[in-house]
């Protein structure tokens, strides 16, 4: 039995979106060329860099974070991605996922304060935060092809909204999670609010903010196929590749080349993490 | 006590209650059961009280205890003074600056100068050294960094805590995190403390040392203190005068002995029933005024002994005109004269108990039990004040 009224709600949003790209062509074209910019001057460094001297970097910073098992660990995967020939894929990955992660925080990070100050838009930002994560991220290319056309920065774009909640979600959870005496100390000595975001919400929430930022980075990193189905290249793209010629040879290296990528990184974030941590808690 | 000064805190009418449509409970208090319930109130109508209808003067330099069970509004209340809890009808004064019609830039100035706070759970900022701590207040007045730290550092001094300063607070004890947070309401120099449980937190010994150091501490800085507490005893400790409160309300104003003594409602005299009396009662709250004990020195043996069948006792003090007591006569030594017309200084005597009007309702009784003469309340120039007979000492203990 057929029901009685259909809603062509997928018409509709496909109309605004038409009349979307339509009216703010401007608009999306200078998006594009500011992250388009940004994604090519940071893939065009990283690949610029030569990688005995990344790895060197990358250990340096391990070891100050992280601790020296995290430096070595560290070393060892990026040696091994450059062993798989995937080092210029891995860069390409890498500075897509450093871009999408970039863009997520400046806009992620203000967004998550407002909404820890302000319940209404709190209730406003929950439900679409949970729709950017739970509808299946193909859904996305589709608008972003038709904003951003084919190619890296739509494959940017597309990333950002899926691994943009983490970011909010963690900063508001953060800054609510302070201690309210902690915060009432802070308005008894009479700060302003300025004040009390800057010195001494923000210092509270920085683990859970950079647990935001670690999820953030994870859920990138598991976009960069979905990604590379319109146009971005790297790693996703010899996945995408395998996967069209059933290649199992190139698919297994692209995957682990994401694994090794994704293990330093998380690696590293969550040496940030426990050290704010520590640095807040008792102990 | 010598009468306050002037008053620094003044609360008129104060309601402070929690929920939508707050004013309406306030409006229409009157028209409820006034036995009302908490659960009562909140099933009828969503709403929590805070503070019910709360008047009081603070003088300046007075330490004013907010005492009640839990939930009674203490912090709430404590919490309007500043305005860190919007009241929902009533005012309060500062000196004599409305705080209830503040702008908050005007608000967060007085918050900043005037008041400073401690707290239970010594709110301190973990992620900063304990000079930091103490200098927040200071920060926020936009004082710069080296003035910051040499007042940080005075404050230090005082509580007790110099050589600690570059520790972080999770590396101190109970009572040191405390000391930090009170140097911090000290930094500013403000004229008014607020103290929620300050000490409540901390373990029985440490808290005990806290207030004997606190209340030294503030002999030195004078300061208004209005301080939260649910402990009794701690509240008899440290007052100049006590509020109880009960469900929001306010049952009683007085001070630590008059409560004891003389509690104006059923619920406040279960409150301090169980106190031990002789701690907190002192000679004033019991001396007779000593008119009906005088006898003057120009006074024939038989004036004095009329005087003292008059009044029906057995000592009399003997006062000059300068209210000094020369000696105390003792209506059995008088009669059995040999017929002296006056008196003879081998009869006076001259050892008697005498105390200051300060002293505790303890160590009269032990005086008294080794004495049976009157004792004598006199002032620091030995003037007579008071006097406190056995009979009446007995009368205290035993209600
Ligand atoms: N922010 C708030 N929102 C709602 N209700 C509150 C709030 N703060 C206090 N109350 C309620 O107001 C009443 C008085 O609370 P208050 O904290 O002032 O009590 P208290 O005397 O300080 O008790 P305690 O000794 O437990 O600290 C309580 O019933 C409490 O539940
Ligand atoms: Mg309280």
């Amino acid at each position: 039995m057929g029901f009685p009224v259909k809603i062509p709600i997928g018409k509709w949003i496909d109309l605004m979106v038409i009349w979307l790209t339509d009216n703010f062509t401007a608009a999306f074209d200078l998006i594009s060329k500011v992250v388009g910019f940004i994604l090519l001057k940071i893939d065009f460094f990283f690949n610029w860099i030569p990688w005995p001297i990344f790895i060197c970097a990358i250990v340096v910073i391990a070891w100050l974070i992280s601790g020296r098992k995290v430096a070595i660990f560290s070393a060892i995967s990026l040696f091994l991605l450059g062993c798989l020939g995937l080092w210029a894929e891995g860069m390409s990955t890498l500075a897509l996922v450093t871009t999408a992660v970039f863009i997520s925080v400046i806009f992620g990070l203000p967004a998550g304060i407002f909404a820890a100050k302000n319940e209404r838009f709190n209730a406003f930002l929950r439900p679409l935060l949970d729709g950017m994560q739970t509808i299946p991220s193909f859904v996305y290319l589709i608008p972003a092809i038709m904003f951003f056309g084919i190619g890296n920065v739509p494959g940017t774009m597309a990333t950002v909204i899926f691994s943009l909640p983490p970011m909010v979600r963690l900063t508001t959870l953060g800054i609510q999670q302070v201690d309210a005496e902690v915060v009432e100390a802070g308005h008894a000595f009479g700060s302003t609010p300025w004040q009390l975001l800057v010195k001494i919400q923000l210092p509270l929430a920085l683990p859970s903010i950079m647990a935001g930022v670690n999820q953030t980075v994870m859920m990138a990193l598991s976009m960069v196929v979905v990604a590379a189905m319109i146009g971005a290249g790297g790693l996703g793209y010899k996945i995408l590749y395998s996967i069209q010629r059933v290649d199992l040879a190139v698919g297994i290296e692209a995957g682990l080349g994401i694994l090794f990528i994704a293990m330093v990184l998380d690696r590293i974030l969550q040496g940030i993490t426990k050290r704010e941590q520590k640095a807040i808690l008792r102990q | 006590m010598n009468q306050k000064s002037s008053t620094k805190i003044r609360c008129v009418d104060l309601w402070k209650v929690f929920g939508s449509n707050p004013e309406r409970v306030v409006d229409q208090w009157a028209t409820f059961d006034q036995n009302i319930t908490k659960t009562e109130l909140l099933d009828k109508t969503g709403c929590v009280v805070g503070v019910r209808d709360a008047s009081l003067n603070i003088a300046e330099g007075e330490i004013f205890v907010l005492m009640g069970l839990s939930g009674s509004g203490k912090s709430t209340l404590l919490r309007c003074v500043n305005r860190l809890y919007e009241p929902t009808y009533g005012k309060v004064f500062i000196d004599d600056q409305e705080v209830t019609s503040l702008s908050f830039q005007e608000l967060r100035n007085l918050r900043s100068k005037k008041t400073g706070m401690v707290f239970q759970h010594f709110a301190l900022l973990p992620h900063r050294r304990v000079i930091e701590n103490v200098g927040y207040g200071l920060e926020i007045q936009g004082v710069g960094k080296a003035k910051r730290e040499s007042k940080a550092m005075e404050s230090l001094e005082l509580v007790g805590l110099k050589g600690w300063e570059k520790s972080y607070p999770h590396e101190l004890s109970g009572g040191m995190q405390q000391r930090v947070g009170l140097a911090r309401a000290l930094a500013t120099d403000p004229e008014i403390l607020l103290m929620d449980e300050a000490f409540s937190a901390l373990d029985p010994l440490i808290r005990r040392q806290m207030q004997d150091e606190f209340i030294n501490l503030i002999k030195v800085v004078k300061k208004t203190i209005v301080f939260v507490t649910h402990d009794l005893q701690e509240a008899m400790r440290l007052a100049n005068r006590i509020a109880v409160m009960k469900f929001g309300a306010i049952q009683q104003i007085a001070a630590p002995s008059e409560i004891v003594l003389h509690p104006k409602t059923d619920y406040v005299a279960e409150f301090v029933q169980d106190l031990p009396k002789v701690k907190f009662v002192t000679a004033k709250d019991i001396m007779e005024t000593p008119d009906k004990w005088m006898v003057k020195p120009e006074y024939s043996i038989t004036e004095m002994t009329n005087k003292m069948d008059q009044e029906g006792i057995w000592y009399a003090f003997l006062v000059d005109k300068n209210q000094n007591i020369k000696g105390v006569v003792d209506y059995r030594m008088l009669t059995n004269g040999n017929g002296d017309k006056n008196l003879k200084a081998e009869k006076l005597i001259s050892e008697f108990p005498n105390e200051r009007s300060d002293t505790f309702l303890e160590k009269l009784v032990s005086l008294a039990a080794k004495s049976t003469i009157p004792i004598a309340v006199t002032d620091k120039q030995n003037r007579i004040n008071g006097v406190i007979s056995r009979e009446r000492l007995l009368d205290t203990l035993s209600t």
